[in-house]
């Protein structure tokens, strides 16, 4: 643990007092504040004449008032608040001459990466908790619901897999400023990264699907489901795919399953909705525990190889 | 315990690919003495400082620094060894005494007696009074002088200087000079220091070694060089080497 606290302190100070943090905060606060108002003011429009609906404080959440829902706009632009917060974390020392410095002190090498990491985390966690805890406030506000127990539980699941999600991407982005030196090259990388997974994955995934399965004389049921599984599997490279289902499976309790209708006929939504209820939460967590697992293995994975890259590399080169 | 081998190098050689940097250097340095590694620029002086400290890997040989091996126990060395790289870099938005608490947080030092150790040590450098302007405002010089502060603050018994004087105007080097004297001659740390530069650091210097091509061409101590003579051997090969090494 030797120098883990103080570069630690360090970073965080750092971070706090810098106008890059300021900024970002207020952009996503701003954000979220406004769609979970909007989101609010709708599902009161909407619900307004129900006796009793439930989980109404999840829909904050998942329903949307402009555009997306809250939910959605943490996959889409999470990535960018990790990135933003580690795309020059080493190749800015490196071109500073502070890394050799730090080095020179009788701290342990892996020190200053598990530092620049951990003062991400626990920055995500700060931003996701305080954006989490602004809508719960809005919710009140706007609806007047206080979160159930359950409710609370499942949002708490959420922030949980929101941070894991996001240190994804400040992995990445470390992994990138420390095998990059320049800093434009680094937040490039990570950039063409995101978007490669969060948007060319998924259109990927579906031209794959169809051009690999020949199409059959007439379209019948099975090659449409034929080719809907093997989209979502393919789709499941992109982390964002994983974190929007399992986030999705999490804070919507009638989500039954994390794969896509193909075709649903109007018969069929007439009977999905008559049997609806709500799942409980073990058995939401049970739908989306391999999503989850996954999520965390890739950002091991990320954070492995960083750490080892790091490690190897010859001081003379820092 | 003054005479005592706190370096020693046998056959230490590093290669990067098919370059050679350091080829089996074999070197002594004693407890409380001033050491200057002079040679020109790609000469292996900065490598060899850094297998000494730990940073990089030796290709071959040994190396001791106060009785441990730098590749099994940088760390040890790290707390007795002080190291002023070249072109030191700073975080610009620190002010001088903010870094100088960074690095003895770094290294462990009590809140109380860092704070003690601060003050003693921006008196030595001359920077009492500007301790509170950002970094990014000093000069190189001032830059140079807070390096050397951050290594006195953790009271080391040995330390690295690499080129400490490069890039100085006279005055400035000359400033760093004696604090090199000083710190040498009232804190009893062992010096070894780099430089391409003869004239400015041969007079504190109690030996000295030129290296050319990774290689101790030379090794001599500074008071055999008192006649004229000697001293203009010395320049001369030294001005060979370097003339070799440019061409």
């Amino acid at each position: 643990m030797s120098g883990l606290k103080p570069l630690l302190r360090k970073e965080l100070s750092d971070h706090f007092s810098s106008y890059r943090f300021v900024i970002l905060f207020a952009l996503i606060a701003m954000v979220s504040f406004l769609m979970a108002y909007m989101a609010g003011l709708k599902i009161r429009d909407d619900l307004a004449g129900e006796v009793k609906p439930t989980f109404v404080f999840l829909m904050l959440f998942t329903s949307s008032g402009i555009g997306f829902p809250l939910v959605q706009f943490v996959a889409l632009f999470g990535p960018l608040i990790g990135v933003i917060l580690g795309f020059d974390s080493i190749n800015r020392e490196w071109n500073e001459g502070t890394l050799s410095k730090l080095l020179a002190q009788p701290i342990y090498r892996d020190a200053v990466i598990n530092g620049k990491f951990l003062s991400g985390v626990l920055l995500v966690t700060v931003m996701m908790l305080s954006i989490i805890l602004a809508v719960t406030g809005l919710g009140l506000y706007t609806i007047g619901v206080v979160p159930g127990l359950e409710e609370l539980n499942r949002v708490l699941i959420y922030l949980f897999v929101s941070v894991i999600y996001i240190s994804f991407w400040l992995g990445a982005a470390i992994l990138f400023s420390i095998l990059f030196r320049s800093i434009t090259t680094s937040a490039l990388a990570s950039l063409a990264c995101w978007i490669f997974f969060s948007f060319l994955v998924p259109l990927g995934a579906s031209a794959l699907a169809s051009s690999s399965s020949p199409l059959p004389g007439e379209p019948n049921s099975a090659y449409v489901v034929r080719i809907a599984r093997m989209q979502s599997t393919l789709s499941l490279i992109s982390p964002m795919k994983l974190y929007s289902d399992s986030a999705a499976a999490i804070v919507d309790p009638l989500r039954r399953t994390t794969a896509e209708f193909v075709q649903v006929g109007m018969l069929e939504r007439i009977s999905l909705s008559r049997f609806a209820g709500p799942l409980s939460l073990s058995q939401s967590l049970l739908l989306v525990i391999p999503h989850i697992v996954l999520l965390v293995g890739i950002m091991a994975v990320f954070f492995a190889v960083s750490y080892v890259v790091f490690m190897r590399r010859e001081i003379r080169s820092l | 315990m003054p005479g005592s081998t706190v370096i020693e190098t046998r056959g230490l050689t590093k290669r990067y690919g098919s370059q050679v940097a350091v080829d089996h250097l074999d070197l002594r340095v004693e407890e409380g003495e001033v050491f200057g590694f002079l040679g020109p620029n790609g000469a292996g002086k900065t490598t060899t400082l850094l297998m000494l400290i730990g940073l990089t890997e030796p290709s071959e040989g040994e190396a001791r620094v106060l009785g441990w091996d730098p590749r099994r126990d940088p760390i040890l060395i790290k707390r007795q060894v002080g190291y002023l790289q070249e072109n030191m870099g700073f975080y610009r938005d620190l002010r001088a005494r903010e870094m100088l608490r960074f690095i003895a947080e770094l290294n462990a030092i009590a809140a109380r007696e860092a704070d003690r150790r601060i003050e003693e040590a921006l008196g030595l450098v001359g920077l009492s009074g500007d301790a509170d302007k950002s970094i990014g405002n000093y000069s190189r010089g001032m830059r140079q002088r807070l390096g050397l502060a951050e290594i006195l603050l953790r009271e080391p018994r040995i330390v690295f200087l690499d080129e400490p004087t490069l890039g100085l105007d006279p005055e400035g080097a000359n400033r760093i000079v004696e604090l090199i004297a000083r710190m040498n001659l009232d804190k009893g740390m062992t010096v070894l220091l780099s430089s391409h530069d003869l004239y400015k650091v041969q007079r504190i210097c109690h030996r000295v070694g030129i290296m050319a091509g990774g290689r101790m061409v030379l090794l001599a101590q500074t008071s055999d060089l008192g006649a004229d003579g000697n001293q203009g051997a010395l320049e001369e090969l030294y001005l060979r080497y370097f003339k070799e090494e440019g061409s």
